[in-house]
């Protein structure tokens, strides 16, 4: 019998291939509707997310956001929660950032990013803890409070950025205050792509050999598998619980801070594009794997680079990569009901007593 | 008269299995198997676990497709590729886990496994159709009641009046009794055996109670590693003859020899325990309750009296609604600490369920308790993998748990190698106090004995062991003192010598306290 790690990361495979076939094939049928052949689609999308040096610069532009709030989704998931809150975090994440960096003007560069990241940080991670201790300890559904709490973090921006901390010169977009210019991340060295890229790979195989190697994410995987099992060996797992919601919010803040520390140098709408829902399809598709995020967040972030590019060739309605998204995270979703029923990777199958 | 879905005009096939093999991989789990069942004949199949039982009968329900051989109804080959099929056929299964719908009532149960269903029911119809059938019946269950609210007992009768609703002709039970008491099992069995005697079902047993298949079976089956291994008239079979045809030549292991314990220290004491159930209804009232190291208390009572709530609350899988259990003199909040340092252990009922994680390996899953501590862990942050599976292998063998491997997931395991899994597990490293509830549900004669001696060796060497079991004779066996629980409380208790069946059973039955 092969082994059974083996097994399960096979079917994940096989079922994310298949997932994504189906995906491309009934978005061919959309784009076929609007009167385009799908292969030049499909070889637009090629173009504009991986084929060129600018491609790829975009795609994993797209995908340093995308690992980090995939984990706000993940790591809790693997305690049993369904957390949905990343855009929400993302965003409390990112106005901290704004608020840290401008009380720390004129601080040594080093020291002023590290205080802008662990402020995002900690206030995404203070916002999805609460929604885990309020599951833990008060009995709220966390999918309800975190997405609730998603319009919440929303709300809050804006009430900030038209009022009390908004920068009254810029009249065209309505933002806060801007973090100093001295500040601002740069990008990476060889490649035009920001710093939050190499964090978000380097805390997603963090997290990965945390949650495979330690006794921590042996225990929440104990709680996520049978929650019961856990209550008899006397897991403390209300702590965990809350643990857990905290590292994965703090993964969503941090992406807030890169968004403000590296792209916009400020809080405004352009937070809530969409990053944290998208990070929900990519933990879903790695199927809550931190390692598998990395290579699925860099796929997702492909396709989002793509639209543009899609867009002006074919003369496509704004909302297509958005249908293509949703298309996909439908069909992942559904692909879900397919583990278990491929005997092919079933242990069972393999079972000879 | 009968209210059976026509009776007259199909009666009970005539079975033919031949040669009926099952591989899985490259192991044979039926081994070219065939016997005959004559129309209204009670056919009892015995065997241990991993015998062939299973196989045998999830090829004839359409679960498995089988490898070789075939299956003959009325003397034409039938080809059973789906459950659908075999019930069609008028093939029947009462398994032993429940398939009911827990938020339907019995009358919605009993029902909604009709293919002829209209899409907008007939309630009165069904209803009238359906108290004439229950009027048939030796049991009686309320229509209106919901299934959650029912004792494992009484959807065990469902589950059975279910199927003989549903029509089937071939009736197979697995392990029908396990959670009954005795005269509810009489009672099961003995209208079974009416049905079969005036010829309108035919009867398959799955059991391991040998009393069980003398007093009721015409006919008998032994399987062993896969292979028929006896059959004949139960008549002419003495109760030697079948136990060594179902474990070969190699006799069960003794449960071993008690010592005699001086008076032990207090190890549990339960004082005024109140534990509502999910509803929120008490389910555990004012439960007082002691056990002294190196004694088993046995507590007997039917199913649904508070037991599974009260072994939750020690497990630390629910919560306490009034007074608090004390372990080894201190208040036990059952935290992770306090079970280590006062070595409290658990082998609750349904192990699989309620003390196991299923996608986990059996390496891992013998781990739950320890790793967290040297050597399968540095620091108690890094695991050790290779020490987790080290320990499991030793394990493995101590407790002689029949798996592929150490890496070979927990539900891959059968029945009685989950529960001698969990208990090598609660076991290993000593117990000061064991807590264990239904150990032997459904497992086979050699299994069992080997998981009662293991609770006897236990107490011998000073455990205070809490047992909580349906199956009385285990109690009667096993427990130095005897208690009844009944609505939550104990309203009875006895010590080994004194015991009376008669005095045990009324208190069980008995109606509030």
């Amino acid at each position: 019998m092969p082994p059974p790690g083996l097994l399960n990361s096979l079917e994940a495979v096989t079922i994310n291939v298949a997932a994504f076939l189906i995906t491309m094939a009934l978005f061919g049928v959309y784009v076929a509707s609007l009167g385009h052949n799908p292969l030049d689609v499909y070889y637009v999308l090629w173009l504009g997310s991986f084929a060129r040096q600018i491609s790829v610069e975009s795609t994993l532009t797209n995908a340093a956001p995308l690992m980090l709030t995939a984990l706000c989704t993940a790591i809790p998931a693997r305690a049993g929660l369904l957390v949905i809150g990343g855009e929400g975090a993302l965003v409390v994440g990112g106005v901290a950032t704004v608020l840290a960096g401008v009380a720390l003007s004129g601080a040594p560069f080093l020291l002023g990013v590290a205080v802008m990241a662990l402020a995002g940080a900690l206030a995404g991670g203070l916002w999805i803890g609460f929604a885990g201790a309020l599951r833990q300890y008060r009995g709220v559904n966390e999918t309800i409070s975190t997405l609730l709490l998603n319009y919440i973090a929303i709300a809050v921006m804006y009430h900030l950025i038209t009022g009390p901390i908004r920068d009254w010169d810029r009249v065209l977009k309505t933002s806060s205050w801007s973090i100093p210019q001295e500040l601002r991340v740069g990008p990476l060295p060889f490649i035009d792509v920001h710093w939050g890229l190499a964090t978000g790979v380097v805390i997603c195989l963090i997290l990965w050999i945390i949650m495979r190697r330690t006794t921590f994410g042996f225990g929440v995987d104990i709680l996520g598998g049978n929650p019961r099992a856990a209550q008899m060996a006397g897991l403390p797992i209300n702590r965990m619980v809350v643990l857990c919601c905290f590292i994965g919010g703090a993964g969503a803040g941090l992406a807030g801070s890169f968004e403000v520390m590296a792209v916009h140098g400020f809080a405004s709408e352009s937070l809530a594009v969409g990053f944290g829902y998208a990070g929900i399809l990519v933990a879903f598709l790695s199927r809550q794997n931190p390692a598998a995020i990395i290579v699925l967040a860099i796929l997702l972030g492909g396709v989002t680079a793509s639209g543009g590019l899609l867009q002006r060739r074919f003369d496509l309605p704004d909302a297509t990569t958005q249908v293509l998204q949703g298309v996909l995270f439908l069909v992942v979703l559904a692909s879900n009901a397919a583990y278990g029923r491929l005997s092919l990777f079933q242990p069972a199958a393999w079972r000879t007593t | 008269m009968t209210h059976l879905p026509d009776p007259a005009k199909k009666p009970p096939p005539k079975v033919e299995i031949w040669k009926l093999t099952k591989r899985f991989g490259s192991f044979t789990a039926l081994d070219e198997v065939s016997f005959k069942i004559a129309p209204g004949r009670f056919h009892a199949l015995l065997g241990e676990n991993g015998a062939g039982k299973s196989t045998l009968v999830k090829c004839l329900m359409g679960t498995y497709r089988a490898d070789g051989g075939s299956v003959v109804l009325d003397a034409a080959e039938v080809e059973i590729s789906s459950p659908r099929a075999a019930q069609r056929l008028g093939l029947g299964m009462v398994y032993q886990h429940f398939t009911l719908v827990p938020s339907m009532t019995v009358a919605e149960n009993l029902v909604l496994g009709d293919p002829d269903l209209t899409q907008v029911i007939d309630w009165p119809a069904q209803r009238a159709s359906l108290e004439a059938f229950l009027a048939d019946m030796p049991f009686r269950l309320d229509l209106d009641r919901l299934v959650s609210s029912l004792s494992a007992g009484e959807k065990q009768k469902l589950e059975i009046l279910k199927q003989l609703r549903l029509g089937s002709r071939l009736l197979i039970l697995d392990e029908p009794t396990s959670v009954l008491t005795p005269d509810e099992a009489d009672q099961i069995l003995g209208l079974m055996r009416r049905l079969t005697d005036e010829g309108r079902i035919s009867v398959v047993l799955i059991s391991h109670k040998l009393r069980e298949v003398e007093a009721y079976a015409d006919e008998v089956t032994v399987l062993r590693q896969g292979k028929l291994v006896g059959q004949g008239r139960v008549a002419d079979l003495s109760r030697d003859d079948m136990v060594r045809m179902m474990v070969g030549d190699e006799p069960p292991a003794q449960v071993s020899a008690r010592e005699s314990s001086g008076e032990g220290a207090v190890m549990l004491d339960v004082q005024a325990l109140c534990v509502d159930n999910d509803k929120g209804l008490p389910a555990v009232r004012d439960l007082d309750l002691q056990v002294r190291a190196g004694e088993i208390v046995g507590v007997a009572g039917i199913s649904g009296n508070g037991q599974t709530e009260f072994v939750e609350v020690l497990a630390g899988q629910r919560a306490i609604a009034g007074g608090q259990p004390v372990v080894a003199g201190e208040p036990y909040h059952r935290t992770r600490t306090e079970m280590r340092a006062r070595g409290i252990k658990l082998l609750p009922e349904a192990p699989l369920q309620n003390a196991c994680v299923r996608g986990m390996s059996v390496a891992e899953n013998l781990s739950l308790r320890r790793f967290d501590e040297a050597p399968m862990s540095r620091a108690g942050f890094w695991l050790n993998r290779r020490a987790m599976r080290a320990r499991a292998t030793e394990l493995i063998a101590q407790f002689r748990v029949k798996t592929q491997g150490p890496d070979a997931p927990i539900e891959t395991l059968s029945g009685g190698n989950v529960q001698r899994t969990v208990l090598a597990r609660e076991l290993a490293d000593g117990a000061n106090l064991l807590i264990v509830q239904n150990p032997c549900f459904g497992l086979d004669l050699k299994a069992v004995a080997e998981i009662r001696q293991r609770i006897v060796e236990a107490r011998n060497g000073g455990t205070a062991v809490l047992l909580l079991s349906e199956d009385l004779d285990e109690i009667l066996e096993l427990s130095d003192r005897i208690l009844v629980m009944s609505e939550g409380r104990i309203v009875y208790e006895t010590t080994r010598d004194a015991a009376r069946v008669q005095d045990i059973g009324r208190h069980m039955a008995q109606e509030g306290a």
